[in-house]
């Protein structure tokens, strides 16, 4: 039953704090050599998840596998496992040097061995001749980089990030995510990475566990959980999306915004109440008689790539990503490509 | 820097109350004249080659080590203390932190006598032992009993400067610690206790300077002829008048105070400047 492939696997994981639920049975397996992304709104139990797997703390329920062998109750010292914190958590009273070979010094390994590691692994996170800087004279960014730096020297078979870019500003952030993913790949370590930034997780991952209120909503790679959604939850996370309800007829036709559209999806009960979900770009700017749908322009905005428009239709308000511009006030025509409506069973409002 | 006229209050303050009495020490030191005068002063440095005396130099050694056992002690039982209270949650913390300032509301030398009651010859610890079929315990007046008030009054200065710094360690730093392999042990070791330092430094100089010129602990518990240099200068101006000999130990006294500062201050600026105790 124990795949090779498999680093780590979660099963039926839960975590109860004072009768509150934040995990509810999590299954997942993470593979050798993935850059797997646990992605969620905060308060959704990503960072629990990933400290359950660090040793800091316990679950209520459930076992973690490591290669095989349960650990579940192995102290996070004993496991080769290393994280990198959210605030890097690096002494203050020890330089880049000390801060680097704590893991090697703990190891007892020979002095020589340490200088000749913490000077590759500087090499590394483009920190030469770094040795002996004190923490407090670092930019966020080279904090960033020690904290990587001091995790990796020990080479572990996984290494846990806890939203290490949250503290940067964009461009930093950017370069760091290109970064990190090369590193990943150069090194070879099985990456598990936490993160809210729903782009930063497209642009980085090989899988992508999208969390939210202590269940896994979909586990996927980063295409497919962009161009097919679960259920809304997701499709909103994931990207910015147009959500309306819909009614199925039958298969591959359903009935939204006051008309019937084919689809590419089937097996939902005749007449079953559904969420529809077109991403804005999908939405195609066309002459008002050619047009599907058909709605007012309410707002322009420039982003940059292509302008944002909110599209009035009876109680529908459409955000429209296109590159071509219609001033406000114009009645534009909009049509969508069957294969881009997503239907997904309708989530029950608590 | 412009001196604001607000500080001026502040600085007359200190000129009244600190400078001029310290520069008045200062000058009795170095002068002899009659008993208590500033008139007819004349400048002498006898009053510091008396000190030199072995019978002074006596009382100068057992009052630094009196008070460095009694600082030793304190840090022993205050720092697991502080590790303890600091692990609490915050609720039971605040309780254990307000039963520790307690006694400190009442006056020192109230508390003082009455460990008298407990420890004399008629107190409460002997009239056990006489009940148990026992003799008296000699409890008072030695060495232990000036120990034992001087660590039972200052342990609440040992136990909250390092409490206070214990606090404010970031547990990310722990859970670091503890994902790089090391054990509860090597975390104390090479993390927790080195972050802990400055309140140790600021435990200990407030823990030592109070024990080193402490005269009512050693009067109350030592007994009439117990001298320590507190009571030294407490019995140069009371009771033997000469204000010039009292003044030359003060300036002594603190001297060495000063100079322990220094060490200890020497100590916490290494630590800043990444090095390790070990």
């Amino acid at each position: 039953m124990m795949d090779k492939t498999h680093t780590i696997d979660l099963r039926n994981i839960s975590k109860e704090y004072d009768g509150i639920k934040v995990l509810d049975n999590i299954n997942l397996y993470i593979r050798k050599n993935e850059f797997l992304t646990l992605l969620g709104p905060s308060g959704c139990g990503k960072t629990t998840t990933l400290r359950i797997i660090g040793g800091f703390e316990q679950p209520t329920e459930g076992k973690v596998i490591f290669e095989g062998k349960d650990i579940t109750t192995l102290p996070p010292y004993e496991r080769q496992i290393n994280t990198v914190f959210q605030k890097y958590a690096l002494f203050p009273h020890m330089n880049v040097f000390d801060n680097i070979a704590f893991g090697l010094k703990i190891k007892k390994m020979a002095k020589d061995d340490i200088k000749a590691r913490v000077k590759e692994m500087l090499r590394l996170v483009n920190l030469k001749g770094f040795e002996n800087r004190s923490i407090d004279s670092l930019s966020g960014g080279q904090q960033q980089r020690v904290a990587i730096a001091r995790a990796l020297v020990n080479e572990p078979k996984v290494l846990l990030l806890d939203e290490p870019l949250g503290a940067l500003d964009l461009k930093l952030r950017k370069e760091m995510q290109t970064e990190l993913k090369n590193m990943q790949k150069r090194v070879g370590i099985t990456f598990i990475y936490v993160t809210h930034d729903q782009e930063e997780a497209l642009t980085m991952s090989d899988t992508i566990v999208v969390m939210d209120k202590g269940i896994i909503q979909q586990i996927g790679t980063p295409v497919d959980i962009y161009n097919e959604p679960k259920n809304a939850f997701v499709a909103k996370f994931i990207g910015e999306s147009n959500i309306v309800d819909g009614i199925m007829i039958e298969d591959y036709i359903v009935e939204f915004a006051g008309r019937t559209f084919k689809c590419v999806d089937k097996g939902f009960n005749q007449k079953e109440e559904v969420d529809v979900v077109i991403r804005p770009e999908d939405l195609e700017i066309v002459p008002l008689e050619e047009g599907l749908l058909k709605g007012i322009v309410m707002s322009v905005t420039f982003k940059g790539v292509h302008y944002e428009m909110m599209v009035k239709d009876g109680s529908i308000d459409w955000m429209v990503h296109s590159t071509i511009m219609k001033p406000v006030g114009t009645e534009i025509g909009m049509n969508v490509l069957p294969e881009n409506i997503h239907i997904m069973e309708k989530v029950i409002k608590e | 820097m412009r001196m604001k006229w607000t500080s001026y209050p502040y600085i007359l303050w200190m000129i009244i109350f600190i400078v001029v009495p310290l520069a008045l020490i200062l000058l009795f030191s170095i002068t002899t004249g009659e008993e208590g005068g500033i008139k007819n002063l004349q400048f002498t440095l006898d009053n510091f080659k008396r000190f030199l005396d072995p019978k002074y130099l006596d009382v100068l050694w057992i009052s630094i080590s009196l008070a460095l056992k009694s600082t030793a002690i304190t840090l022993l039982l205050g720092y697991p203390m502080a590790m303890i209270i600091a692990r609490e949650k915050p609720k039971r913390r605040n309780i254990m932190i307000l039963l520790f300032v307690i006694p400190m509301w009442m006056n020192f030398l109230l508390r003082t006598y009455a460990w008298l009651t407990l420890l004399g010859k008629n107190g409460l610890i002997n009239y056990i032992v006489i009940k148990l079929g026992f003799k008296p315990l000699n409890l008072i007046y030695n060495d232990l009993a000036v120990l034992l008030g001087m660590v039972y009054n200052f342990l609440p200065f040992m136990v909250l400067p390092i409490y206070s710094v214990l606090i404010k360690i970031d547990k990310s730093l722990i859970e670091a610690a503890e994902d790089l392999g090391a054990n509860k042990i090597k975390v104390f070791s090479r993390v927790t206790f080195p972050l802990s330092i400055p309140g140790i430094i600021t435990g200990i100089t407030m823990v030592f300077m109070p024990a080193v010129s402490t005269f009512v602990i050693s009067r109350l518990l030592g007994g009439g002829q117990y001298m320590l240099i507190g009571n030294l200068v407490e019995q140069q101006f009371l009771w033997v008048g000469d204000w010039h000999f009292g003044s030359a130990i003060s300036i002594i006294m603190m001297a060495f105070i000063l100079l322990t500062m220094a060490i200890t201050a020497k100590f916490d600026s290494q630590k800043g400047e990444g090095g390790r105790l070990w």
